[in-house]
């Protein structure tokens, strides 16, 4: 489990923000230490840390959508993602992306991902990682300020 | 343009996990949910960096660092049960001991030993020579004996090959009738600094 925890926690900082990426994390493990005795070891349980990363990263999401926005919310938000210069703005473009793309979006730059590998761990065709990439590209260029 | 784009966003790749809070933290929520079976410290001691697992049962393996840590963990997580973490304030009992031996303060470990994973003439033998006192010997055939089958001294060797709980379990102290030292699980050196230590070999 530590094998994959700092790319987790990358995964997840993009998908939600650093806030709530380790409480995301941590219910990852939680939800990883349940069901072990069902899991087996490998790519196979890669994989699976991931769908539930991502499920876990969309409920946060949804959470967070639901409660009345504050001025301290608006703090949280905007929390920089460690020591580099913000770029708050293109992380809350991001985070308001369609789920596929917001994925794949963290799949390639985030974690540096090749697109057979995303296709892996989306269970989607190479072609369909590519294009959710594009997408979400094309999509962020729209909403993005420079 | 799009170049930049990608520029930002590889640039906002997040600072590094602080790993050990992390597995602090998860480590207490996974007890208080019941879900940590094997917690597990690493130790430095003479014989090198040891990893010492600890279950709610009690000790359950101590291992000399000849195998990488990722090996040792595949093998408790498949020996004993995958609801493994690092949480070494779980090992300080243990760990306070094993320093107190090394130091000649202490000639008895003071734990329960967890023998869930231990099972038939396997375990009967392990039994065995954890009653072998501090400063004394046996014989692969004395263990043998005392675990039911005289004949079987070659499967008693065997069996403490694969001590899992070396030192605390003193497989060190079985040795060949004839005097030699036999085989040992972390190597013949660890063997005789272990003899030594207790006063059976010179040092």
């Amino acid at each position: 489990m530590d094998a994959h925890a700092a790319e987790l926690h990358r995964f997840l900082t993009g998908l939600v923000g650093p806030t709530e990426a380790e409480d995301c994390l941590q219910e990852t493990f939680m939800s990883a230490l349940r069901a072990y005795p069902r899991l087996r070891h490998g790519e196979h349980l890669r994989a699976w840390l991931y769908t539930i990363a991502q499920r876990k990263a969309t409920d946060s999401v949804r959470r967070r959508a639901r409660r009345p926005t504050s001025d301290l919310d608006g703090v949280q938000l905007h929390a920089p993602p460690g020591p580099e210069p913000a770029d708050e703005g293109l992380w809350l473009t991001v985070r308001g992306l369609p789920a596929k793309q917001r994925v794949a979006i963290v799949h390639r730059f985030v974690l540096d991902l090749a697109y057979a590998e995303i296709a892996g761990r989306m269970g989607t065709s190479e072609e369909a990682a590519r294009q959710n990439v594009s997408a979400g590209l094309r999509r962020l260029r729209r909403e993005v300020t420079p | 343009m799009s170049d930049d784009l990608e520029r930002r966003l590889r640039a906002g790749r997040p600072a590094p996990l602080d790993l050990d809070r992390l597995r602090g933290s998860l480590a207490n929520r996974a007890a208080e949910a019941g879900l940590l079976d094997v917690g597990y410290g690493m130790h430095d001691s003479p014989l090198g960096t040891l990893t010492v697992f600890v279950t709610p049962r009690g000790l359950a393996g101590i291992a000399y660092p000849d195998e990488p840590i990722e090996q040792q963990l595949e093998e408790v997580a498949s020996t004993i049960s995958p609801r493994l973490m690092a949480a070494p304030e779980r090992t300080d009992r243990v760990r306070r001991q094993l320093d107190e031996y090394f130091a000649g303060d202490r000639r008895r470990f003071d734990v329960p030993i967890d023998w869930r994973a231990l099972h038939g003439f396997r375990e009967q033998v392990l039994r065995a020579t954890a009653r072998i006192p501090f400063g004394q010997v046996s014989t692969y055939r004395e263990i043998a004996t005392e675990a039911g089958s005289p004949n079987a001294y070659r499967a008693a060797g065997n069996a403490l090959g694969s001590n899992p709980v070396p030192i605390v379990v003193p497989c060190h102290r079985v040795l060949h009738a004839g005097g030699g030292l036999g085989g040992y699980t972390g190597g013949l050196e660890r063997k005789r600094l272990l003899l030594q230590l207790e006063g059976v070999i010179p040092g």
